[in-house]
């Protein structure tokens, strides 16, 4: 578990301090995989290097398994960091080193593995992620996705029980994207590992997150489930990458021309498949026309958002029957 | 033919190139040994680096600056007392290694330095975040990826050492330079001056193409 309490980072510039990070409590949950969403300058990046000091904060505790970290004294740092792997945007392998070197980096340093323990966790690390037959190869050798896979490997090589994805997959086109976070999926089922990634993307919040934390101008602005924020978004900011590649407002204003109560109805699971409005509507009598929609997963969950006006028939009864089912009702106008 | 080169004693010429060659390989010897810890001293101290310490870096800068500023012929004359000190004698091949190392350390610890400085910050970074030490970082991860870079500053350092050796011959230091001075110019016998300049020039092209083979072997990007 990593849990931030007050913690605070401002930046010496010139002599003047500038706020990276205004004072944050979150909580992270072992095993969990935590996503961190925000634009480029929100504090995310700052936020991700506190969890192994690569920043020093400016003030308040970073507990990692109820460890106060930031009372680490070097050594002590260094011990903890390969307990906490890393991967990053550009991927930032020796290209001086083979693959396998590359892998074997983290398990030299740390010096408590022999040379033919080190090639035996290389070995097992590199077929993990699919690159056994390149071992030999030097990163310049290898596509995107094969130096991120690398990083996976060479993160995940002195076991730890963290894994910080910085931007992991912002410089991968977008079919890579989804096997690297595929990847990041499977080693969490498998490893019980604890994933905090921050990107700029939602759709890699969508596909591989638990819960998320939403930054904006150094503070985290919104946290929750995947599922809660990504279908009932508060935040402006929120708002704005969850509305952003979808074309859809989703605001009442928008149909105002339109005769009929207006709901949002929010499916999650398997009620998305139940044919569910066709029931509702011979049941009560109710015509309805679907204004706005969207269909998509959150992980393997299936979920869905209709905005929908009711006209004629028994509007109440309607309402009353879709409530009954597995289906979240709002009005957005009465 | 015969004629052409009359006046050539080809076993001063074979001695002097002997003494080329052994202060050449004495002092790179020497300023690599200096000039290599001096660089990533330089590198660790400088502006936004792990290290980073104005003052110390300020003071380092300035002391590598006057050196390199001050014209090796000067620093050849103002060393000699501190070369009779070290190695007895301020003439021959000994005589000639300490100016030639303290004249070539510094410009040799820039481009370390400069080399240094073209590794990728985020390696320093993933290497930091595995829980590297410091000395870890620069043998494990900076070294081994400056290392084409490095090859480089070594190549050039080792031509500059070349033509520093020639005019160590103004202060007795022999080798070819000494030879194409006594011989070629002073005593007007052109013929040795040819000899010895084409010496020299064979000289820098080896050394240039063993660099430039080093570097593409060790470069994999």
């Amino acid at each position: 578990m990593i849990e931030f309490q007050q913690v605070t980072k401002a930046y010496q510039v010139a002599g003047r301090s500038i706020p990276a990070l205004h004072s944050t409590e979150l909580t992270i949950e072992a095993g969990q995989v935590y996503g961190i969403i925000g634009h480029s300058g929100a504090g995310k990046s700052t936020l991700l290097r506190l969890i192994n000091r690569l920043e020093e904060p400016s003030s308040g505790s970073i507990l990692v398994d109820g460890e106060d970290i930031t009372a680490l004294d070097a050594p002590g740092l260094r011990r903890f960091r390969q307990r906490v792997g890393m991967i990053f945007q550009h991927f930032n392998l020796l290209s001086s080193a083979t693959v396998a070197d590359n892998v074997a980096l983290p398990l030299r340093l740390a010096g408590e593995l022999d040379r033919r323990q080190i090639g035996e966790r290389v070995r097992s690390l590199l077929e993990r992620v699919g690159l056994s037959e390149h071992a030999d190869k030097y990163p310049a050798q290898l596509s995107g996705g094969q130096k991120q896979r690398v990083g996976i490997a060479r993160a995940l090589a002195t076991e730890p029980s963290i894994l910080l994805c910085d931007e992991a997959t912002s410089a991968l086109d977008p079919h890579t994207t989804r096997q690297v976070l595929q990847l990041l999926a499977e080693i969490n089922q498998e490893l019980k590992l604890t994933i905090v990634l921050i990107t700029h993307e939602m759709d890699v919040i969508r596909r591989v997150c638990d819960q998320v934390a939403v930054m904006d101008g150094g503070r985290i602005v919104e946290q929750g489930k995947v599922s809660e924020v990504f279908l009932h978004p508060q935040h402006p900011t929120t708002r704005s990458f969850v509305f952003d590649d979808e074309s859809s407002t989703d605001q009442a204003e928008d149909f105002a021309h339109v005769p009929g109560r207006i709901l949002r109805l929010t499916f999650l699971g398997e009620a998305t498949f139940a044919p569910l409005l066709g029931q509702v509507a011979r049941a009560t009598g109710v015509d309805y026309s679907i204004l706005a929609g969207r269909i998509d997963r959150i992980r393997e969950q299936p979920c869905g958002q209709l905005t929908l006006a009711l006209i004629g028939g028994d509007v109440d009864a309607a309402m009353t029957h879709l409530a009954a089912a597995e289906v979240h009702v709002e009005v957005l106008r009465g | 033919m015969s004629e052409l080169f009359s006046n050539i004693d080809w076993y001063d010429i074979w001695i002097a190139t002997l003494d080329t060659l052994l202060m050449l390989g004495g002092s790179l010897l020497f300023t690599v040994l200096l000039g290599l810890p001096l660089g990533i001293l330089l590198f660790l101290t400088g502006p936004r680096q792990m290290f980073q310490r104005n003052g110390l870096y300020a003071v380092l800068s300035l002391i590598v600056n006057a050196l390199r500023s001050l014209p090796f012929i000067i620093l050849l004359i103002v060393m000699i007392p501190f070369t009779k000190l070290i190695t007895g004698t301020s003439l021959g091949v000994a005589g000639a290694i300490p100016p030639l190392v303290v004249g070539a350390t510094p410009f040799f610890a820039r481009l370390v330095e400069t080399a240094l400085r073209e590794v990728d910050r985020g390696i320093i970074e993933a290497t930091q975040s595995m829980g590297a030490t410091t000395g870890q970082i620069i043998t494990r991860a900076l070294l081994p990826e400056a290392r084409p870079g490095i090859i480089a500053a070594v190549t050039v350092i080792a031509i500059t050492l070349v033509s520093y050796t020639a005019m160590a011959g103004v202060v007795g230091g022999g080798g070819l330079g000494d030879l194409a001075i006594r011989y070629g110019y002073q005593r007007f016998q052109t013929d040795v001056m040819v000899v010895t300049v084409v010496l020299l020039l064979v000289l820098v092209q080896i050394l240039q193409s063993i660099g430039d083979r080093l570097v593409v072997h060790y470069s994999r990007k």
